[in-house]
């Protein structure tokens, strides 16, 4: 990645921080523009929910948030501070591996296929970072986890390995396993999409307490409308790797302003 | 002379040299086992320089004759004053080459463990070394072990050519008795018998045990 091209503070120091910040952000796979120049706040505590038909670069904007890979051009900040890039001598140069490790720290992303550590227990799962990285106790990790799990409605199964277990109860367990490293931010990439329809509930029953009961900065992927609509602060509508429309859920779902949105909209609610 | 009676007589001399084939075997397995881990991870660093030495290294192990090898390096290291003995050049040789081989097996067993695993362990700020170590290795771990299993036996069968440097090996016991009772059929069946008791009857059912175990332990059962 290039230095970002641009003027690009070194931290945000308005008055008011967005939780997350992308600024003018590109990903290019070779000639295939996934994100073009995308701006996007997110506010503390708020749950932003991201559509748009496949392809479109929904997964792509969590993947870039989380770090998975790297942005070709733009800055992401977190909490007014460059995730994406660090600072140093004065300017903004591309974060090192050590600097994203600890900048991760802030983050927890759940997948669509869980990816839960097949080796491990769900109660091995979710006290593995906790233990490695953040340096907790055995004692300290395993109460934390219990307590997820529990909050997960999964607690009898801490002993049972990923394969014994359900998808939605999987992806419960990765759900806890995230929330053990206490993040300010959370990613859902369509993790019910992998799920019978009816284990679904249980999990968007999860987010849903996590929205009640925690401040938590959500940025969430689905093609479920109605969760959607019921549960978002905003939902920002994708379409080619830009945010063609965003807005309210009650506005955004009943009175779409552009076409697009509208078609993608008649789309899927005539698939359901 | 009834074949029993060759027992009789030869027995002790040819499980001595058992006994030797076995040490070589193990000491071989423990020397291509370290150099397999080194070089397959080696093989997976993104600096060209340690990339490129391990690739260099399996490249020449592989491309080349064990039997060369081993005469190298009983041979031709003394001319640069590194002499070693003999049964120390013999299983370090067969260690070398089949750790070229098991190069690419933990390379490809790393490789084998999916994205979605490398990807979470890097969500949750999992350090490189602790990742390989905690996550991705044990899952590897068990993905490489049907091939370990015939490289074992590869590698039992190459220690075969450490009776060419003297070391007195079955193979050698056996070369040794044929060349003094000319029965031929006698002391290279035997030799057959026990080298296939070797792999069928110990390497095998061992690697299929530890398959099963670490199937357990990894919760797959
Ligand atoms: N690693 C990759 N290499 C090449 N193209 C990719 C890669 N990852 C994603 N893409 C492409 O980027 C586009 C956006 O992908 P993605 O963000 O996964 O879309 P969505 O989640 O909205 O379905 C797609 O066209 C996809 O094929
Ligand atoms: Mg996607």
């Amino acid at each position: 990645m290039r230095p970002p091209t641009g003027d690009y503070p070194l931290r945000l120091e308005d008055e008011h921080i967005p939780m997350v910040r992308f600024q003018n952000v590109t990903k290019r796979y070779g000639d295939l523009v996934v994100l073009d120049s995308l701006d996007l706040d997110v506010e503390e505590g708020e749950m932003v929910t991201i559509i748009g038909p496949s392809g479109s670069g929904k997964t792509t904007v969590l993947r870039m948030l989380m770090a998975l890979e790297m942005i070709d051009d733009g800055v992401i900040y977190l909490e007014g501070e460059p995730m994406t890039h660090m600072v140093k001598n004065g300017t903004l140069i591309r974060a090192d591996k050590k600097y994203l490790r600890r900048q991760r720290l802030n983050i927890g992303m759940c997948f669509q296929h869980f990816n839960l550590f097949p080796h491990m227990t769900a109660l091995e799962n979710c006290i593995e970072a906790p233990i490695q990285v953040l340096g907790l106790s055995k004692t300290e990790a395993v109460e934390r986890a219990r307590d997820l799990l529990d909050m997960v409605g999964l607690l009898e199964k801490s002993d049972e390995h990923p394969s014994r277990l359900s998808g939605g109860q999987k992806q419960r367990v990765a759900i806890a396993r995230s929330l053990a490293m206490r993040p300010k931010v959370m990613l859902f990439d369509e993790v019910t999409s992998a799920l019978d329809p009816e284990v679904i509930g249980e999990v968007t029953q999860v987010i849903r307490k996590l929205v009640d009961k925690h401040n938590l900065t959500m940025l969430m992927v689905t093609h479920q409308m109605g969760f959607a609509r019921e549960i978002s602060d905003r939902v920002c509508f994708f379409y080619d790797g830009k945010i063609e429309e965003q807005g309210a859920p009650e506005q955004l779902f009943e009175n779409p302003e552009r076409e697009r949105t509208q078609q993608f909209l008649s789309a899927v609610l005539e698939a359901t | 002379m009834t074949f029993i009676e060759f027992l009789k007589t030869y027995g002790p001399q040819l499980a001595n040299g058992s006994v030797t084939t076995v040490m070589q075997t193990l000491l071989a397995a423990g020397l291509a086992i370290l150099i397999a881990l080194i070089a397959g991870l080696m093989r997976l660093s993104h600096s060209r320089l340690i990339y490129g030495a391990a690739t260099v290294y399996i490249e020449v192990f592989r491309g080349t004759s064990l039997l060369v090898q081993l005469y190298w390096i009983f041979f031709v290291l003394p001319l640069f004053g590194l002499s070693l003995e003999k049964f120390t050049a013999g299983f370090i040789a067969v260690g070398m080459n089949l750790g070229a081989y098991g190069a690419e097996l933990v390379r490809g067993g790393i490789l084998s463990v999916p994205k979605g695993q490398w990807e979470a362990a890097t969500a949750l700020s999992m350090s490189p070394a602790k990742m390989m170590r905690r996550i991705i290795f044990p899952q590897a771990f068990l993905n490489m072990l049907p091939p370990w299993g015939n490289l074992l036996i590869e590698l039992l069968k190459g220690t075969a050519l450490v009776a060419l440097i003297s070391v007195a090996d079955l193979m050698f016991v056996a070369r040794k008795i044929n060349g003094v009772t000319y029965l031929s059929a006698q002391a290279f069946g035997t030799a057959l018998i026990i080298y296939y008791l070797m792999s069928r009857g110990l390497i095998t059912p061992f690697m299929r045990w530890l398959e099963g175990v670490m199937t357990r332990k990894l919760g797959k059962a």
